[in-house]
C-alpha cells in the first residue's frame, strides 16, 4: 500500500543539538497516528517536520526525507504555502486570531482564494464548523469575538479554521492538554470521526487517549523512534522492552 | 533559638513598615508636585481664558489679543508631524518586531534609542540647517518636519514593542493555514497590535504638542493666523515663551492661560490613551 507520508532516515537539529536521529516512517492514509513519549523526546519537533513549521526557527536544520504524495517536501523549490494548506495543524494551546468565530474559520478560506463568492464562504465556514462539531454551539453568535468561547471550544474553533483549507493530513499536537475531561472526550470524538476523510497524526502525553483514538502508535525516546507499531499490538504486546516499561508506567 | 527567630520577624515587620511607609510619602510627594503644579496653573490661567482670548491673534500689549492663531499653527504642525511621522515609524516598527533580528535591524534600534535621547533642540538646529537655511525663511513644514523626526523614533519602539507582545502561537496559527508572512503581518499582527500601537502614536503626539525648543529656529512665530506651509508658523509653546518673556504682567496672563489651554490638551490626550487601552480583548 502507497503511504501518505514517508519519512526516511530524518535528522533534525537545532543548532548544534540533535533533536531527531534516524527516524523512518509510513503513514498510511486516512488513519490516525499518535506519537507517544515522555517530554523533550521530540515529538513536537518531529510533527513540525511534517508542515516545515520549523522553518520559522532560524537555527532548525534537517537532514533525510519526508515524501507526502509522492514528493519529498524539503526538495528545492518546495511550495512551502501549498505544503502547509495540504497539512494543516492545530496547535497545543488553541490560538484563535482576534477576530469574531466566522471571521477566524473564514481566514483561511480567504488567504487561499478558496470560495468562488460570499455565499460559497459561509458555506465552507459553515461546513468546517459543522466537521468540528462546533456548529450548533456557536451559529448564533458567529460575529462575536472568538475569544469568548471556552477553551475547549477554541481548540475545536482552531480545528474548524484548519478544516476550512481542505487539507488532506491534519497534525494535532496535544490539541486536548489543557482542556477538561468533557472537553477532551469531545475532541477524541472528533479525531475518530475525521478519520474518515483526513489523515490525522497526534502527539499526546496521554497513553489512554492514544489507545482509544488512533490505529498505530510511534514511541519516542531522546529523538529516536523506539517502535512503530498498530496500537492494538502496541499497547498488549509490544516488541520493545522500553516500549512495555512506557507504557506500563515503569518510567515517566 | 526561639527568641532569636520571634526577634528576627519583629525586626522584619519594623523595617517592612519603614520601607512601605517612605514609599507611600514619596509617591504623595510626587502627586502633589503634580497636584499644585495643574492647581497653579489653573488659578493663574483661569482668569484670562476667554473666547475672545482663544480666537483673536496677538495684538499690541494693552489692547487685549489671544492665541487663535497659535492653536491653528500648533495644530497645522502636529497634524503634519504625524502625518509624516507616523506611517514611517509604525513602518520602522514592524519591520523591527517582525525582520530585525539582524544587524540591520540593531543598527535602527541603536540609532532610534540614540535618537530618542538626542535633546530636542538638536533636531530643531538640524531641521534648521537642511530646510530653513536653504529656503531662506522659518516655515511651519520645516516645525512640523522637526516634530515628526522626534516622534519617528519613539513611534518606532513603541511599535515594535506592542507587536512584540503578539503571542507567537498567533502567528503560527495563520502560518499553519498557508498565509505567506506579509499576511501575517498585515492581517494578524497588526490588528492584534492595534490599540497598543495606537497608544503609542497617541503619546508621542502628546509629547510633540509640548515641544518648543526645535520650533524656534523652524517654524519660529507669526502674528497672524497663517495656513501656508512655506510661511514662519505660531505655535501655543513658542507663543507661551514670547508671552512668558515679556515685560508686563498681562503678557505673563497671557502666557498663563495659553499654559492651561495647552495642559489642558495634553490631558485629554492621556485620557484617550487610558480609554484606549481599555478595550484589549
Ligand atoms: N525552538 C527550539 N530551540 C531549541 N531547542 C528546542 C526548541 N524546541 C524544542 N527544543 C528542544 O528539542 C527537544 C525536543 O523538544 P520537543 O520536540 O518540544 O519535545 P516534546 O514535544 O516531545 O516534548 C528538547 O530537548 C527541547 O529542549
Ligand atoms: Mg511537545
Amino acid at each position: 500500500m502507497e503511504s501518505k507520508i514517508s519519512v526516511k532516515n530524518l535528522d533534525f537539529f537545532y543548532g548544534s543539538n540533535q533533536a531527531l536521529y534516524d527516524i523512518s516512517l509510513e503513514i498510511p492514509e486516512r488513519e490516525v497516528i499518535a506519537f507517544i513519549g515522555p517530554s523533550g523526546c521530540g515529538k513536537s519537533t518531529f510533527l513540525r517536520t511534517l508542515n516545515r513549521m520549523n522553518d520559522t526557527i532560524a537555527i532548525a536544520r534537517v537532514d533525510g526525507s519526508v515524501v507526502i504524495d509522492g514528493r519529498n517536501i524539503y526538495a528545492p523549490g518546495t511550495d512551502v504555502v501549498a505544503l502547509r494548506r495540504k497539512v494543516g495543524m492545530v496547535f497545543q494551546k488553541s490560538n484563535p486570531f482576534p477576530k469574531s468565530i466566522f471571521e477566524n474559520v473564514a481566514y483561511g478560506i480567504r488567504i487561499n482564494g478558496i470560495h468562488s463568492n460570499k455565499a460559497d464562504l459561509e458555506e465552507r465556514v459553515e461546513k468546517a464548523l459543522r466537521n468540528a462539531a462546533l456548529w450548533d454551539e456557536v451559529k448564533d453568535r458567529l460575529n462575536s469575538s472568538a475569544f469568548g468561547l471556552s477553551g475547549g471550544q477554541q481548540q475545536r474553533l482552531c480545528i474548524a479554521r484548519a478544516l476550512a483549507v481542505q487539507p488532506e493530513v491534519v497534525l494535532m499536537d496535544e490539541p486536548a492538554s489543557a482542556l477538561d475531561p468533557i472537553a477532551t472526550q469531545k475532541i477524541e470524538e472528533l479525531v475518530v470521526e475525521l478519520k474518515r476523510d483526513y489523515t490525522i497524526v497526534i502527539v499526546t502525553h496521554n497513553m489512554q487517549q492514544a489507545a482509544r483514538v488512533s490505529d498505530r502508535t510511534a514511541f519516542f525516546m531522546l529523538g529516536k523512534l523506539v517502535e512503530f507499531n498498530p496500537t492494538q499490538k502496541m499497547f498488549t504486546n509490544p516488541d520493545e522492552k522500553l516500549t512495555e516499561d512506557y507504557i506500563t508506567g515503569r518510567f515517566g | 533559638m526561639t527568641t532569636k527567630t520571634i526577634n528576627s520577624i519583629d525586626r522584619r515587620r519594623v523595617v517592612n513598615m519603614i520601607m512601605t511607609s517612605l514609599t507611600a510619602v514619596c509617591a504623595v510627594f510626587a502627586i502633589a508636585v503634580l497636584v499644585a503644579i495643574l492647581g497653579y496653573i489653573g488659578v493663574r490661567g483661569i482668569s484670562s481664558l476667554s473666547i475672545e482670548f482663544l480666537t483673536d491673534t496677538p495684538k499690541p500689549v494693552g489692547e487685549g489679543g489671544g492665541i487663535g492663531n497659535s492653536i491653528l499653527g500648533s495644530a497645522i504642525m502636529t497634524l503634519l508631524a504625524a502625518f509624516l511621522g507616523l506611517p514611517v515609524g509604525i513602518a520602522a516598527g514592524v519591520y523591527l518586531a517582525e525582520f530585525g533580528r539582524n544587524w540591520f535591524g540593531n543598527t535602527v534600534r541603536f540609532v532610534a534609542d540614540t535618537l530618542i535621547g538626542v535633546p530636542s533642540i538638536i533636531i530643531g538646529i538640524f531641521v534648521y540647517t537642511l530646510v530653513v537655511l536653504p529656503m531662506g525663511r522659518q516655515s511651519g513644514f520645516a516645525g512640523g518636519l522637526a516634530l515628526a523626526i522626534i516622534m519617528i523614533p519613539i513611534v518606532a519602539r513603541t511599535t515594535e514593542e506592542m507587536i512584540s507582545l503578539v503571542p507567537n502561537s498567533m502567528r503560527e496559527g495563520a502560518l499553519a493555514l498557508g498565509a505567506p508572512q506579509w499576511r501575517v503581518t498585515w492581517n494578524i499582527v497588526l490588528p492584534a497590535a492595534a490599540s497598543g500601537i495606537a497608544t503609542g502614536a497617541m503619546l508621542a503626539i502628546a509629547r510633540v504638542t509640548g515641544e518648543t525648543a526645535p520650533l524656534l529656529f523652524t517654524a519660529l512665530n507669526s502674528r497672524f493666523y497663517n495656513y501656508y506651509l512655506d510661511q514662519p508658523m505660531s505655535s501655543l509653546t513658542v507663543q507661551i515663551y514670547n508671552y512668558a518673556t515679556g515685560p508686563f504682567e498681562v503678557e505673563h496672563a497671557m502666557a498663563w492661560a495659553a499654559t492651561l489651554l495647552l495642559v489642558g490638551l495634553i490631558l485629554v490626550i492621556n485620557i484617550l490613551v487610558r480609554f484606549f487601552t481599555r478595550k484589549k480583548f
